[in-house]
């Protein structure tokens, strides 16, 4: 019997293994791809005045001079760190361009280098969390059955539980993860932006972070069951129950029950 | 309801006397032959794709039964997936082919002629009543029932009676203990520490940011026999607002710690985990029923259909500068009941 | 059996013979073998209830065989990598051990479940066609109960197999009915401990859910599934109107052969489509919400479909309803949405024969179905318990909605207050005046015949288009009907002055007939259509005409039925 299910597996390990390698390789495209960018992570004081003048240039207005803030309109940086304006502004998330009940992401306004100058700009001003480095944010060296439960516990009840987002009051929404970038996951779960609670290295340790990071990157594989239907549970459920299931049989019905010309 | 024309007279009687008050029923409408009663060549063609579909259940079936013996569920959720789809692809192939294939026979093939069958009005007639009546009369009258009103009382006493003593044990050994008390405690105790959940690690006051919030059990929740009844009075959420947003009632001054709160997880409402804490507003919703808690301010519901605050645990830090809680909660947690201020 | 007219085979001649000696079974196939059941495509949704049903029990039978309902933890081991090591019931475990390693055990889950939201969907689907077409009124009032009792029925067995798996979904399901069950005065606490068998979740409700949705509810079902199927054979199948059916015949096709391979064909069509759901959408993954746990929730969280208008009801209840009285806490706000409004709703659809009964005084038997519009405040009814049955189920998807559409969910939450209240009654009125709108296009349809496009030119200039009459059984299928008419009140006195016992309830009777019958349009009488005719030459007299001739206001009628004064006048011509 052993020797059977060997050599089925045999039979179908090329397959298999072109699926993890394409997966391995989406993976770790998504995991590199910032990498560059947090390689170059020892900021020159050409990148904190390239990224001072970007910062008066676009960010001044709200967040002031200095980037003190302005009571009642945007929040000090000082000591945000370089992480929160990475995430905010490779994002698209800022600038911000209308109001609204929160700030969405968009496509980004500024290039990864620019991105940079602003975070060591921001980061020079005071002491606060930094860029996570590739190793903090590879998903294959994280445990994803950890990674599930600290999800479960931490982050399901607004982000749903497979990261596929869900409403918070007054328009407000916590985004599909799925659209995420590791480094981004990582970096909000750091630096708490918006409405979200902040998940420091006390609360949640760096390395429980990456393997929060490993278990979203496993809903990547999609669902054993077939489509995932959006994930949202029962309510797309029962909508295709009535809408496919019922809408079939229906159709069905009045076929039988139709007379043939 | 107004905009009718009253008063409309509808008896067009004036001239219609000899016409009937209701049209006739026409009767059963021709039958019309189908291309397949007609042509024998439609009735072949129809015969050959019936036949078709019943091949294609069959194909199905062997379909369904290589797919169980080649593709098993490995690993992988690709193979878990894959065994599934062709599983069920097949089985679909086999029942579906069945069934188009017998509607499609009985449309196009089957005498479609349609037939009338007459109905009967169910009430039994006069003379079935009176037979049934009088059964009923003998049989009463044989067992002298109404004769002996002593012996009717006892008969219908103990029938009454006897479902108690089977009910009885029943009802009462299917609630456990009955001690409903149990609501009222949870595992807090005065300097119990509190620990992350679900790790059990126990937290430093000083590792809690503002804006951060942290799901809470209590220390040695697992040694506990029945941790998850316990767990689920006694998960709460702390959270850390900068003591300047804080509206803390006079009495409850000390039960928080440098701006760090303590809240009960379980909803006033009915019960679900409140846990999706918005740190800008300082609200937690319940993702169950939308029920909105204001930790700034003593955790008052300002939006959905919880009506009370949640308990808030009060809580310190010990010696070593863990947060430790200074009591049990000091009401019930999570929904109301009845007697529950009692 | 042996007087057949194409020789059986021997063996079955044999068979048949032993059979019949036995248990005489050649009566019954004599009686029923050729029972006539009309065509119509309505009458098979009932059937896709049924045929779901056997599917939940085949895919069911395989499920037991695999799972294991106890709470007792373990740790898993098995191939799920999100799962390695973690504490979970046994419950859980063998969920995701005949999900991943047995194989087809996700295919028989998967089409279990879908079998189970087709179930409820064709149940009410199939109530809302009895409903529409009158098809409860007598002799099928029993008959609408029992169906209403296996609704409810199949409630019990979703909420009790939703929350077999003991996941975190299903888990704060049981939690929100253990709140619910707490927030009932007096014994709130003790049902809870009665529910549980102890503090939530303790360790039994898993088992005991197991026995009642494998057992109890599966066997009740099948029993008024039996008694459904019974009453629906003795009193033969309704059928729609049309020329030839009659309140005293049945026209179709029989049993054997046609609904044979029809209605056995769809069994395999019912089952086709639910493997093929099973095999391709996901659903119910467990593995996504992990096993239960007091502490986590994820966002999403609402019940199957079936319960999601409970769901919304406590959703959209604002919370100030809670009070105490003399140190007793009252959770109005839980109590209404969770028992009171289902209570109106579901009382108001089971009772609504006997409602509808009440207002017509009607004692006739019925087995030609009414078609909607010719029960304007029947269908308004029905579309109304509808609407607001929908809109709980939206209140219940609002954080769904609102990310998905860009919106407040607040500011959902209160336009499903308002509209729990206006829209019912908007469509109510809507759908009334629908139905009538409808009859008066009938009318118009037999008294002029149908616009046939051409135009022609009268030789002193006017144009006209020509109509052609409706044939025979067009027409009939628009006149057959007999208009329910408000029952009349007799005058409190009588004529020597004394008051009449029971006007008061009369009275009551009168106005709750007035509702329904007060509004209608009545069929075109021969007399009409000849009067029609005539003016047709006379083409100069405006349309509208007819239209009022149509209508009758609430004042006495030569038909209806008179309240206080004896039977009603008979129907019969």
């Amino acid at each position: 019997m052993k020797a059977l299910i060997a050599r089925r597996h045999h039979r179908f390990a090329p397959v298999v293994l072109l699926a993890l390698a394409l997966l391995l390789t989406g993976g770790a495209y998504a995991a590199l791809s910032p990498a560059p960018a947090s390689a170059a992570s020892a900021p020159t004081s050409t990148d904190i005045d390239m990224g001072q003048a970007l910062f008066r240039a676009n960010c001044a207005t709200c967040h002031g001079t200095g980037a003190v803030g302005r009571e009642g309109v945007a929040p000090s940086l000082v000591g945000v760190g370089a992480a929160a304006v990475d995430f905010q502004v490779s994002t698209g998330r800022m600038p911000l361009m209308a109001n609204s009940a929160q700030a969405p992401a968009k496509p980004p306004v500024f290039t990864q280098d620019q991105v940079q100058q602003l975070a060591a700009y921001v980061a020079s001003l005071g002491a606060g969390p930094s860029i996570p480095t590739a190793e903090e944010i590879d998903a294959s060296k994280g445990n994803s059955a950890n990674g599930m439960a600290l999800f479960r516990t931490n982050c399901a009840m607004c982000h749903g539980a497979v990261g596929q987002g869900g409403a918070l009051s007054g328009g407000k929404y916590a985004p599909n993860l799925g659209e995420s970038s590791a480094k981004t996951i990582y970096e909000a779960m750091l630096t708490g932006p918006q409405s979200m609670p902040v998940f420091n290295n006390a609360n949640i340790t760096p390395e429980e972070k990456r393997d929060v990071i490993a278990y979203l990157a496993a809903q990547e594989q999609g669902s054993p069951g077939g489509a995932t239907l959006g994930s949202i549970g029962p309510v797309a459920e029962g909508l295709w129950a009535w809408v496919i299931g019922i809408g079939l049989l229906i159709v069905a019905a009045v076929w039988i029950g139709a007379k043939s010309s | 309801m107004s905009n009718e024309h009253p008063g409309t007279d509808v008896s067009t009687a004036a001239e219609g006397n000899r016409l009937p008050e209701r049209f006739a029923d026409p009767g059963l409408p021709e039958h019309k032959a189908r291309l397949t009663d007609t042509d024998p060549r439609a009735a072949k063609r129809a015969e050959l794709q019936i036949v078709l579909l019943f091949g294609i259940s069959i194909v199905g079936t062997i379909l369904a039964i290589v797919a169980y013996a080649v593709i098993r569920p490995g690993e992988t959720v690709e193979s878990i997936r894959t065994s599934t789809l062709v599983l069920g692809v097949g089985l679909a192939m086999a029942m579906g082919g069945i069934g188009l294939a017998a509607v499609h026979w009985a449309k196009t093939l089957m005498n479609d002629h349609e037939k009338v069958e007459y109905r009967h009005p169910q009430a039994s007639n006069a003379a079935e009543r009176a037979a049934a009546l009088q059964v009923l009369k003998d049989g009463a009258d044989d067992s002298g029932i109404g004769r002996r009103g002593v012996l009717k009382g006892a008969v219908i006493s103990a029938l009454v009676l006897a479902p108690l003593g089977f009910v009885v044990p029943l009802i009462g050994g299917v609630g456990g203990d009955w001690n409903v008390s149990k609501f009222r405690h949870t595992l807090w105790t005065k300097g119990k520490r509190l620990t992350h959940d679900p790790s059990g690690k126990p937290i430093k006051a000083s590792d809690i940011t503002i804006g951060s919030a942290v799901h809470v059990i209590p220390e040695g929740l697992k040694d506990s026999e029945d941790w998850i009844e316990e767990k689920a009075k006694a998960v709460v959420l702390v959270i850390r607002l900068d003591p300047r947003d804080l509206t803390e009632a006079t009495d409850r001054k000390d039960w928080s710690y440098q701006g760090i709160v303590a809240y009960s997880k379980i909803c006033t409402h009915v019960g679900c985990p409140v846990a999706l804490y918005e740190q800008q507003t300082h609200h937690l919703l319940c993702p169950c029923h939308q029920s909105t808690f204001d930790i700034a301010d003593g955790a008052k519901v300002v939006f959905g259909p919880a009506k009370r605050p949640l308990p808030q645990l009060p809580i310190t830090v010990d010696a070593e500068g863990y947060l430790v809680a200074q009591s049990d909660f000091l009401e019930p947690i999570g929904p109301s009941y009845w007697e529950r201020l009692k | 059996m042996s007087q057949q007219t194409a020789p059986a085979p021997r063996a079955v001649a044999a068979t048949a013979d032993y059979l019949d000696q036995r248990t005489g079974v050649g009566k019954a196939v004599k009686e029923f073998a050729r029972k006539i059941f009309p065509d119509h495509w309505s009458f098979l949704i009932g059937e896709i209830a049924l045929y779901s049903f056997v599917i939940l029990i085949l895919t069911g039978i395989f499920l037991t065989l695999f799972f294991v309902p106890s709470m007792d933890q373990v740790t898993y081991t098995g191939p799920l990598a999100a799962m390695d090591g973690v504490e979970m019931s046994k419950a859980f475990e063998s969920t995701l051990h005949l999900s991943f390693e047995v194989t087809g055990g996700l295919l028989m889950r998967q089409i279990h479940h879908w079998a189970a939201l087709i179930f409820m969907a064709s149940i009410v689907t199939h109530m809302m066609r009895v409903f529409f077409t009158g098809a409860f009124r007598k002799p099928r009032e029993i008959n609408w109960v029992v169906g209403f009792t296996l609704m409810i029925l199949g409630l019990a067995a979703g909420f009790s197999g939703y929350s077999l798996p003991d996941d975190v979904l299903s888990g704060n399901g049981l939690r929100i009915t253990d709140g619910v069950v707490k927030s009932i005065p007096i014994i709130g606490s003790y049902m809870s401990y009665f529910l549980f068998g102890g503090e939530f979740p303790g360790t039994q409700i898993i088992p005991r859910l197991f026995t009642v949705h494998i057992l109890l509810v599966p066997a009740l079902i099948l029993a008024l599934i039996g008694a459904h199927l019974f009453l629906v054979v003795l009193h033969k199948h309704t059928q729609f109107p049309g020329s030839g059916r009659t309140d005293r015949n049945v026209v179709g096709y029989p049993l054997f052969p046609v609904y044979v391979a029809k209605a056995g064909g769809f069994f395999f069509v019912v089952f086709g489509v639910l493997a093929l759901m099973g095999a391709l959408l996901t659903i119910n993954p467990v593995w996504n919400y992990g096993p239960y746990d007091p502490s986590p929730v994820s966002a999403g969280s609402q019940p199957d479909w079936y319960m999601l208008f409970l769901d919304g009801a406590l959703r959209l209840m604002p919370g100030f309803a809670e009070f105490t009285v003399a140190g007793f806490t009252v959770s109005l706000n839980v109590l209404i949405p969770a028992m009171i409004v289902p209570g109106l709703l579901f009382s108001g659809l089971a009772l609504f024969p006997f409602i509808e009964a009440y207002a017509t005084g009607d004692k006739r038997e019925h087995h030609v179905l009414d078609r909607p519009r010719n029960a304007p405040v029947r269908t308004a009814s029905g579309v109304s318990i509808l609407t607001a049955f929908v809109v709980l189920i939206l209140a219940s998807s609002n954080d769904i909605i609102a990310p998905h559409f860009a919106m407040s969910i607040n500011d959902l939450t209160w336009a499903f207050r308002v509209l729990l209240f206006v829209l019912p009654a908007i469509t109510f009125w809507a759908t009334k005046r629908i139905a009538l709108g409808l009859q008066r296009k009938d009318r118009e349809l037999v008294l002029h015949g149908h616009e046939a496009g051409r135009i022609i030119r009268f030789a002193h200039g006017e144009y006209v288009e020509v109509h052609q009459p409706l044939d025979d059984h067009e027409q009939w299928l628009r006149v057959q009907h007999r208009p329910e008419r408000p029952i009349q009140l007799l005058p409190a006195e009588d004529s020597n002055g004394v008051v009449r016992k029971g006007y008061r309830k009369d009275a009551l009777r009168s106005r709750v007939s007035s509702f329904f019958f007060e509004d209608r349009i009545e069929p075109v009488t021969p007399a009409e259509l000849a009067q029609s005719h005539e003016h047709e030459e006379h083409p100069a007299i405006g349309a509208g005409h007819d239209e009022a001739k149509g209508l009758v206001d609430a004042g006495p009628t030569p038909g209806g039925g008179a309240l206080g004064g004896g039977p009603n006048a008979p129907h019969d011509d």
